[in-house]
């Protein structure tokens, strides 16, 4: 079955009265509601898409961006509401449905096989055959008309694995457009990518609209609305707040996604610092970070800023231990660790909230109490035998303190929410004394209740003489929590910044940095 | 009048109460556990099947048959909690025996240094191959393989390829204590209660259920994953070196060729008995009834003069209904 590529029209037999779609309307989404245990993440939201438009979809990182688009690409299903497509209600259950409506999602990881030569990929489970066998050269062919039209300077016969994230993003949009896709949903496509590939894609965006495609773009850089937007929805909490003009005013747009001053969303109180915890030095991995050098004091909270890719998670796996480093040093409390130790690490009073909760932080089918006691397990232990009972004393109150939602110490933490699980990692470092916490992306799918609590703990945690350094890729959040930013681009640490020199713009400007003699392009 | 009534309405009540709650306990216990409820449908099945099998010498047989299976698969136990495999039981088990009869024989140790000498074999066997998953970073399926054949092989090597006698003094491990009570049974008991002190009360126990649940949390937690690795694996050829004596005690000889194949019983116990593959579940309760229901089956169709063929159909059958059981429990729980 072919997809027509003209909006509006159905193949075959002519729409009779009923079409309630307005002209150009691709898309329609009514009262859409979403929940999943523990959070509703969409209510009640509205959104519609026309041909030849880019529709912003604009919110915090939890907001339900994420949920909405899953429900146009056939990931999750509506609990209410309806989805309308050409004026009529369809139901999207599986990625082919959304497939057959034209609907094609460009996620944030792409969905693309390796070892696959750039032309399978686009035509993958649908190669053109002849007798039988592929027939590679309609299928380089056709690839290699594809991108032209997408303008990407890619053979056809190229490995995937060979190629570039921006490159792969391009291979991506090809692909979509190989599948006659008329509504094309984009989610952070820039968040990976060089200010000169950003214009690049842009260029690619303003094509596809012009070709009469009906764009959803997310994007946390407000300038590219502006740049490339023509109308704005904004959601706020899993609802949808407004819809506004593209040229609309930047403050206001941070107003409407936040509804609430920054001051109350992130409640960073500075106390007096102390003492250097952490001192790291000259710290370089080839191939990965370069010369990372800083320090943080005790009541002070850092944070590390730049863009997925940039070297920050390998930056704080290295010093905690976690992964080996080539050169530098890592001080905490003015003793030097030693290099890929994590025993050392944790004993010297360091701890690591990773940026994978279930994959790193956590046994997910083990108990609160057994993950809360995970780190302090061996100084339990007398004789080989682990004192029980004083473990369970201390996650109680651990569990207490931190306000842990939970049926009792002994639920799985599975079957908590993300928050709440979070709240339990933060807790097993407590719980070993920790005095400096490296927290990865710590409300990453945190809903935006459970957020302000971490916050509030992590004020907790410095007014107590604790350090803490935060990596996040949620410019508001850095700017909000931390007392100094360090901006790290393409593995170096490219500037730092007081709080009140940090704005949004001094950031970016910094996180998309060309650093001199860096790793290849 | 008003406390007859009293009497009259609260008597009947509590009555099938408590019979009721004593029910819902007795069907929480089974449904909590589908091994043992199976286990239970099992031993009453074959009690009205056969008159010999509901007799203390039968039962106490059964318990022996299952010794050998149990020790190893209590072994298998920690390598399976904590997410990986051995398959090098089996063989570990034979060669332990093969080393314990000749050094006892050709040697003439002493019994007690041959029963030290052929436990510290499998234990160093179980080390090379948790040296070889920690440190080679081979695939604990493909370490354990290796270490199959080397342990058969060297059994073969030191026996020459036939069953070593066992003296009197090391047969009589095999006996029974009091005239009734087999010694088997015994040390599968006591290999089943430190099983399960060391899983559930030991910080090795407690990090083999961290590394099987998530071994990169548990290594960023502070927990040496590879050095207990080499422990969780030298137990397991602990485990089976005991096994193997036990197993040569009651045959009265070390055979090269013996234990072939129950490593495959072990892992079938281990997992009837309510652990995943996967990691990060196991006990050791469970695992002695997955062992016990083996024995069982066995016994049971021997009793019903069931043909050996037939026998091994209907293991098959049950390891696969046993274990899909528990799935389907597991996921309306």
């Amino acid at each position: 079955m072919s997809i027509p590529c003209t909006p509006g029209t159905s193949p075959g037999s002519p729409e009779p009265a009923k079409s309630p779609a307005p002209p150009g309307e691709l898309l329609r989404m009514e009262g859409a509601r979403k929940a999943f245990p523990g959070v509703v993440a969409l209510d009640s939201v509205d959104f519609d898409l026309r041909a030849g438009e880019v529709h912003v979809l604009l919110g915090e990182n939890g907001a339900g961006k994420s949920t909405l688009i899953k429900m146009l690409s056939g990931v999750h299903t509506p609990d209410a509401g309806r989805i309308l497509v050409d004026g009529r209600e369809v139901h999207i259950r599986t990625a082919q449905d959304a497939e057959r409506f034209g609907i094609a999602t460009i996620h944030q990881e792409f969905n693309l096989v390796p070892d696959l030569s750039v032309a399978e990929n686009i035509f993958l489970g649908r190669q053109p055959r002849r007798c039988g066998m592929i027939d590679r050269k309609r299928m380089n062919a056709e690839a290699a008309e594809l991108l032209a039209r997408v303008g990407v300077d890619v053979p056809p016969q190229a490995r995937v694995r060979d190629l570039g994230i921006a490159r792969l993003q391009m291979v991506e949009i090809a692909k979509a457009l190989s599948l006659d896709a008329r509504v094309l949903i984009m989610d952070e496509p820039t968040a990976v990518l060089t200010t000169g590939e950003v214009e690049k894609l842009f260029g690619i965006v303003r094509r596809l609209r012009e070709d009469g495609v009906g764009i959803v773009f997310i994007t946390h850089h407000l300038e590219e609305i502006a740049a490339l937007g023509d109308r704005v929805t904004v959601l706020r909490d899993g609802r949808s707040v407004t819809q506004v003009p593209a040229d609309t005013d930047e403050d206001e747009l941070v107003r409407l996604m936040v509804g609430r001053s920054i001051e109350q969303q992130y409640p960073r109180e500075s106390p007096d610092t102390g003492p250097v915890l952490l001192k790291v030095s000259g710290l370089t991995r080839n191939g990965g970070f370069d010369d990372i050098s800083f320090e943080v004091r005790a009541g002070e909270v850092v944070g590390l800023a730049g863009l997925v890719g940039a070297g920050r998670t390998e930056v704080v796996r290295a010093l905690f231990g976690a992964d080996p480093y080539d050169a530098g040093s890592v001080e905490v409390l003015g003793r030097k660790l030693p290099r890929h130790d994590v025993i050392a690490a944790l004993e010297a009073g360091l701890g690591l909230v990773p940026e994978d909760r279930k994959g790193q932080g956590l046994v997910l089918d083990a108990s609160v109490q057994e993950n809360l006691g995970l780190v302090t397990l061996r100084k339990a232990t007398r004789g080989g035998f682990v004192d029980r009972a004083g473990q369970r004393t201390a996650a109680e109150r651990v569990a207490g303190q931190l306000g842990v939602r939970m049926a009792g110490i002994d639920q799985r933490i599975r079957t908590l929410s993300g928050g709440n699980q979070q709240k339990v990692v933060i807790g097993k470092w407590l719980l070993a004394e920790s005095k400096v916490l490296i927290l990865d992306e710590p409300t990453r799918g945190i809903d935006v209740g459970a957020k302000v609590e971490i916050y509030q703990l992590v004020n907790r945690l410095t007014e107590s003489g604790h350090a803490v350094l935060m990596i996040s890729s949620d410019l508001p959040e850095v700017l909000g929590m931390s007392d100094r930013v360090l901006v790290m681009s393409q593995g170096r640490i490219t500037g730092e910044l007081t709080r009140q020199e940090a704005t949004q713009d001094a950031v970016m400007a910094l996180a998309v940095k060309d650093v001199e003699g860096s790793r290849g392009h | 009048m008003a406390t007859d009534t009293l009497k009259r309405d609260t008597g009947p009540g509590t009555d099938p109460g408590r019979g009721a709650a004593g029910r819902a306990l007795v069907r929480r216990v089974l449904l909590d556990n589908g091994a043992l409820s199976a286990l239970v449908v099992l031993v009453a099945a074959l009690s009205l099947l056969s008159g010999d099998f509901l007799t203390t010498q039968n039962l106490l047989n059964v318990g022996v048959q299952a010794a050998v299976t149990a020790i190893l698969a209590f072994g298998v136990t920690f390598v399976i909690v904590s997410a990986g495999i051995d398959l090098s039981v089996g063989s570990v088990a034979a060669l332990s025996a093969t080393v314990l009869a000749w050094s006892a024989t050709s040697e003439g140790l002493p019994v007690w240094l041959a029963v030290l000498l052929a436990v510290g074999t499998g234990t160093a066997c179980g080390l090379v191959n948790g040296a070889l998953i920690s440190f080679g970073k081979l695939p604990p399926f493909i370490a354990t393989l290796a270490m199959l054949s080397v342990g058969r092989g060297l059994a073969l090597v030191i026996s020459q390829g036939s069953p070593i006698t066992l003296p009197d003094s090391v047969s009589a491990l095999g006996d029974t204590l009091g005239g009734w009570l087999p010694v088997p049974v015994i040390v599968m008991v006591a290999m089943g209660v430190a099983t399960a002190v060391l899983l559930a009360r030991t910080y090795l126990g407690r990090s083999m259920y961290a590394i099987g649940g998530n071994e990169e949390a548990a290594r960023l937690s502070g927990i040496r994953v590879k050095r207990q690795k080499l422990v969780i694996y030298a137990l397991s050829g602990g485990f089976a070196a005991v096994a193997g004596i036990v197993l040569a005690s009651r045959l009265a000889s070390a055979q090269p060729q013996a234990a072939m194949g129950y490593e495959l019983d072990a892992i079938a116990a281990v997992v009837i008995g309510g652990a995943s593959l996967s990691g990060g579940v196991g006990k050791a309760s469970g695992t002695l009834i997955g062992a016990l229901i083996l024995a069982v089956l066995r016994n049971g169709l021997n009793l019903l003069s069931v043909s050996a063929f037939w026998q091994q159909v209907v293991i098959g059958v049950v390891i696969a209904l046993a274990v899909l059981l528990d799935t389907l429990r597991r996921r309306t729980a």
